[in-house]
């Protein structure tokens, strides 16, 4: 038995051992570099025939509810094409008017006229009308399933796992099941947009009934009410607020679906254009498009969210606004029925910049050439070749300028040894073990290293940070990566995303840190991160693949300009929500703000930054996937192989993966997040 | 002591009421019989039930609530008296025992008398005070009458002259966020009255109040308990409030009760250390009374001035200071009760002298 205090350090050392090893002798055993292929078991076959199976069975049943569901939606798109668009906008900045002032109004009228002048009206309201019918289902499901969790402690048992596994498992990759059983049409749109988006009601809907303060359940009780007076007339409207934002995240949710599913196709609305435009290289009208879903989404988002933080009024004026909104629509309803113009937009009034902007693009990237090209190769060369296949290979003389000679490897050694021995004999022993370990892998690159060792470390890793039950989770989830054949995908998603985390983790907590330093930076991070978490996460994709074409190093970027938000959130909000105390205690002790931030805030802090930390990775693996669209080879493209050749086996298998590896980063780093809140006894709210 | 009084007097009767929180504790008692025997019986239970890791939040509490009374029910944190004010009107349901409310068990009423009960006869006001936060002040007052199903008109004219008798009038559109802590209470308290309930339950209505507001409130509370003549229960944790306030009061422990008496009673004979405790803190002069002291025996002198038995010690110390003979004690009804000179004051509030210096010879 080795004692508690040198185990840690000597199995990270037997690690790296281990790769090194095992590296060397893959070389002679095919078996240890590659997964041998006779070996893997094949679940696609067995899900293929299971999903063949239930489409014998239960097809015509899907079919048939899809038909029915089907119809909603075309009346929503019949009522939205019917209805004069002058009445639609006004309709808007009425609700934004009444919702939160005139700057929402403002807000919503210009957004809707942008749709108008750049000529998406039509497919803006496709996109809208599945909306439409599908936030009142996923809120109404959601709801009578956060009341059934609320009130039966087995019920909500139940429903949780559900939840984390709908909101976990990548979007893409569950609307393949619902392709396979609805068929090709609308309804696949809409089924997916429900099941999506009604997780966050439940959550909220059970979060806001239980933090209804007892007292006041309790004066209801002594007010003598009946248990269903008692849940309308007490409960449901305490928890009022919360249940509302489940609306608000509902909505988000379900549009950011639609546009997802927009990807089968056929559907004529707006995310459609901005991938068929995407495909088309005509990046001027995909960012058009793109702009148009950004301001629904922010349009949606602000409105809901003004309903939900309203405070409630007497009930005494509160109806006449109503009275004389119906009567303004009436008034414009009655005026585009005499000018044309008010009821169809004009066609020559249409505004196309696109060509245009295509034009001026061309030309930028053809004037910033060799900046372009220098920012590439340089991050793909000097970061994201030796991390994926080692400093071994990615060091030749036309990436580096030199080669790896025996001396150069030797010196490399000597230098990893070094920084090693120096953290060991400054009692560090793990920081040296973990040194060795870093310089082992990034020799040898993460696509090289031999599966059974980076296994090992991996599970090794969740059990140091979570304990036994995750480690077997983890080896579990690993084995089913391995088995099913999708091992090399997996460490190509691993080494993308991880690239991307990290970069967004150490961007992203010095912006924090500095946001929390200075109000100005702060002010200037808020609404870009606003608009970067409520942009569905498609838009996101266009400008850098305008500028750096497709490629992983665009995927990268992409993926760092969505993960980077929580990392800079949490770590903000870390900073400035530290105990009031403490930080006067530190002042009268005489810090200096240095010394402040170093010594006291940061350490402080920590839990709050290890949940950015947590928030960042989950962010950086949902955007993976939509990532793939521009050229990535990991799990991601498998999820488009399987939904581009209805192969559900296959996608399947790398959604589950994915959803695996999200739930396992996930349960590391709250991990050592809620270690640290017990250790100071300080609790970290959600951002 | 409790044995005068005729059952006729009494509104509400706790009787060996035990709750018990964990897994089945039914098993411990013979079907809902709180009655297990004596004191010490109900102790050995109690450890019992500890040692089988279920928690006893109140054990064996009887006592008895007398028309028109202000029963307090005093204890610190964690002693079972919020429980216990629970159980009276089945918010919590007691594990075993009886509650009599105008002599008909309480825990026998099915879950629409018991509503029926709530509606009729009880109000309460709690801590936090438990204010609707979407309602404005007067639907917040006029919230007991609308699950009744009394119009909006009759409620809203009910709920207006609640506000008016606690001091509010003006502030009804205000919504419980908008006011003051005292404000509130004063909503809460409304509330609880608007149903003209005969049993009040107030649990540590003033509790989450600063200092001065409190005083004002108990003032307030004791001038509105004049003109209305409830029976009331009250709960709090401040063994000064319990004084200025109580009629009689129980001071409990651990779930159980240690004593039951006038405010006086307690202080001149605690029932054991842990009630001496408390009364140390205590300025006896403004709690003792004439009454307490007057000896029937001591001999009157013609010249002797006379006092109401209820006049509190401190306010007779002028005049004991000049009189050295002393005062005479009359009852309420102008009988007299015996005399009092400065020695009897000195005597009675030596007795609560826990550490005496030693006096060298």
């Amino acid at each position: 038995m080795i004692a508690q205090e040198i185990r840690q350090p000597v199995i990270w050392s037997a690690l790296a051992v281990l790769a090194l090893v095992l590296w060397l002798a893959s070389g002679s055993i095919d078996a240890l570099a590659k997964f041998p292929a006779d070996w893997v078991l094949a679940p696609t076959a067995v899900m293929n025939a299971f999903m063949e199976r239930c489409v014998e069975l239960f097809g015509p049943a899907f079919k048939a509810v899809g038909w029915v569901l089907e119809w909603p939606v075309r009346w929503a798109q019949m009522l939205l094409h019917a209805l004069p668009w002058s009445v639609i906008a006004t309709f808007f900045v009425l609700l934004g008017w009444f919702g939160a002032g005139w700057r929402l109004a403002l807000f919503a009228g210009v957004s809707l006229l942008y749709m108008a002048v750049i000529g998406y009206w039509g497919e803006s309201m496709n996109t809208l009308a599945i909306v439409l019918i599908s936030v009142p289902m996923a809120v109404l499901v959601g709801f009578a399933f956060g009341v059934l969790g609320f009130y039966s402690e087995r019920a909500k048992r139940i429903i949780m796992p559900i939840l984390d596994l709908l909101q976990t498992i990548p979007a893409f990759a569950y609307l393949l099941p619902i392709l396979i059983l609805f068929g090709f049409g609308t309804t696949v749109g809409l089924v997916a947009s429900v099941l999506y988006a009604f997780p966050p009601m439940v959550r909220n809907t059970i979060l806001g009934l239980r933090a209804v303060p007892g007292e006041i359940v309790e004066a209801g009780v002594m007010s003598g009410t009946t248990p269903w007076q008692l849940f309308w007339k007490v409960r449901l409207p305490a928890a009022r607020k919360q249940v509302l934002l489940g609306v608000n995240q509902s909505t988000m949710a379900s549009l950011s679906m639609v546009i997802i599913a927009s990807i089968i196709g056929g559907t004529n609305d707006i995310g459609w254009e901005v991938l068929s435009t995407m495909r088309k290289a005509d990046f001027g009208a995909s960012l058009l498009a793109g702009f148009v879903i950004a301001l629904i989404a922010m349009a949606l988002d602000r409105i809901t969210y003004a309903y939900a933080m309203k405070p409630k009024e007497i009930d005494g004026p509160a109806r006449s606004p109503w009275i004389v909104g119906g009567a303004v629509l009436l008034g414009v309803a009655a005026l585009s029925l005499v000018i044309p113009a008010l009821n169809e937009w004009p066609k020559n009034f249409v505004w196309n910049p696109a060509p245009a902007m295509n034009a001026a693009l061309e030309k930028a990237v053809v004037d910033w050439r060799l900046w372009i090209e220098a920012i590439k190769n340089s991050a793909f060369f000097y970061v994201m070749l030796p991390i994926k296949i080692g400093l071994g290979q990615a060091v030749s003389p036309f990436t580096w300028g030199f080669a790896l000679t025996p001396m150069l490897k030797a010196g490399y050694a000597a230098f990893v040894l070094a920084a090693a021995g120096w953290a060991y004999f400054r009692n560090r022993a793990t920081l040296a073990s973990l040194i060795l370990l870093w310089g082992v892998v990034s020799f040898i690159g993460l696509t090289n290293t031999p599966w059974p060792a980076l296994f090992a470390i991996i599970v090794y890793a969740a059990y140091v940070t979570a304990g036994r039950g995750l480690a077997i989770g983890t080896a579990l989830a690993l084995a089913f990566l391995i088995l099913a054949g999708v091992w090399p995908q997996s460490v190509l998603s691993l080494y993308l995303c991880g690239i991307a985390v990290l970069i967004s983790f150490v961007v992203g907590t010095a912006i924090g840190i500095w946001a929390s330093e200075s109000r100005i930076v702060s002010a200037i991070m808020r609404p870009i991160m606003d608009t970067l978490q409520t942009m569905p996460l498609f838009v996101i994709l266009i400008p850098f693949v305008m500028v750096f074409k497709i490629g992983e190093f665009t995927a990268l970027l992409a993926v760092i300009a969505y993960a980077i938000v929580p990392a800079i959130r949490y770590t903000e909000h870390g900073l400035r929500n530290l105990p009031g105390e403490v930080i006067e205690a530190a002042e009268t002790i005489g810090c200096s703000r240095w010394q402040m931030l170093l010594r006291v805030k940061l350490p402080l802090a920590l839990p709050a930054i290890m949940l950015g930390l947590n928030q960042t990775i989950i962010y950086g693996i949902g955007m993976l996937v939509i990532a793939a669209l521009v050229g990535t080879n990991g799990l991601g493209q498998q999820i488009y192989i399987g939904l581009g050749d209805g192969d559900f086996g296959v996608g399947m298998t790398a959604g589950i993966g994915m959803a695996a590896i999200a739930m396992i980063a996930d349960r590391m780093t709250q991990a050592v997040s809620r270690r640290r809140q017990e250790k100071y006894g300080l609790e970290v709210q959600a951002v | 002591m409790e044995s005068d009084v005729r059952s006729a007097d009494v509104k509400l009767s706790c009787r060996n009421v035990w709750k018990v929180y964990g897994k089945n504790p039914e098993r411990f008692f013979d079907g809902r019989r709180g009655d297990v025997g004596t004191e010490g019986d109900a102790r050995v239970l109690a450890d019992k039930l500890r040692e089988n890791d279920l928690i006893v939040a109140s054990a064996n509490v009887s006592f008895d609530v007398k028309v028109g009374e202000i029963f307090v029910i005093m204890g610190l944190s964690g002693s079972g008296k919020s429980t216990m004010v629970r159980c009276l009107s089945r918010i919590v349901e007691p594990t075993a025992g009886e509650i009599l409310l105008d002599g008909e068990n309480l825990l026998a009423a099915s879950k629409r008398e018991l509503i029926e009960y709530r509606r009729s006869k009880m109000g309460m006001v709690f801590q936090n005070f438990g204010l609707m936060p979407h309602l404005n002040v007067l639907d917040n007052v006029a919230f007991p009458l609308e699950v009744q199903g009394m119009d909006l008109k009759d409620r809203r004219t009910k709920a207006m002259e609640m506000i008016e008798r606690v001091g509010l009038s003006g502030r009804e559109g205000s919504f419980p966020a908008q006011l003051s802590g005292g404000q509130q209470q004063r909503v809460g308290i409304a509330r609880s009255l608007a149903v003209e309930p005969e049993l009040w339950f107030l649990d540590e209505p003033f509790s989450a109040l600063d200092p001065l507001i409190r005083r004002q409130m108990q003032d307030e509370f004791l001038r509105l308990q004049r003109e209305l003549h409830k029976s009331i229960v009250f709960i709090t944790h401040d063994f000064l409030e319990a004084l200025r306030i109580a009629d009689r009061m129980a001071i409990m422990r651990d779930g159980m009760v240690v004593q039951i008496g006038r405010p006086a009673d307690l202080i001149l004979n605690p029932a054991d250390d842990y009630v001496r405790e408390f009364t140390n803190d205590v300025p006896w002069e403004m709690v003792l009374t004439a009454g307490d002291i007057a000896d029937p025996d001591r001999p009157v002198v013609a010249g002797m001035g006379q006092v109401s038995a209820d006049t509190t010690v401190d306010l007779l110390l002028p005049y004991l200071a000049n009189h050295e003979a002393g005062v005479k004690v009359n009852d309420a009804g102008g009988n007299y009760l015996g005399a009092m000179n400065a020695m009897d004051v000195v005597k009675a509030l030596a007795s609560g002298v826990p550490e005496p210096v030693e006096v060298m010879a």
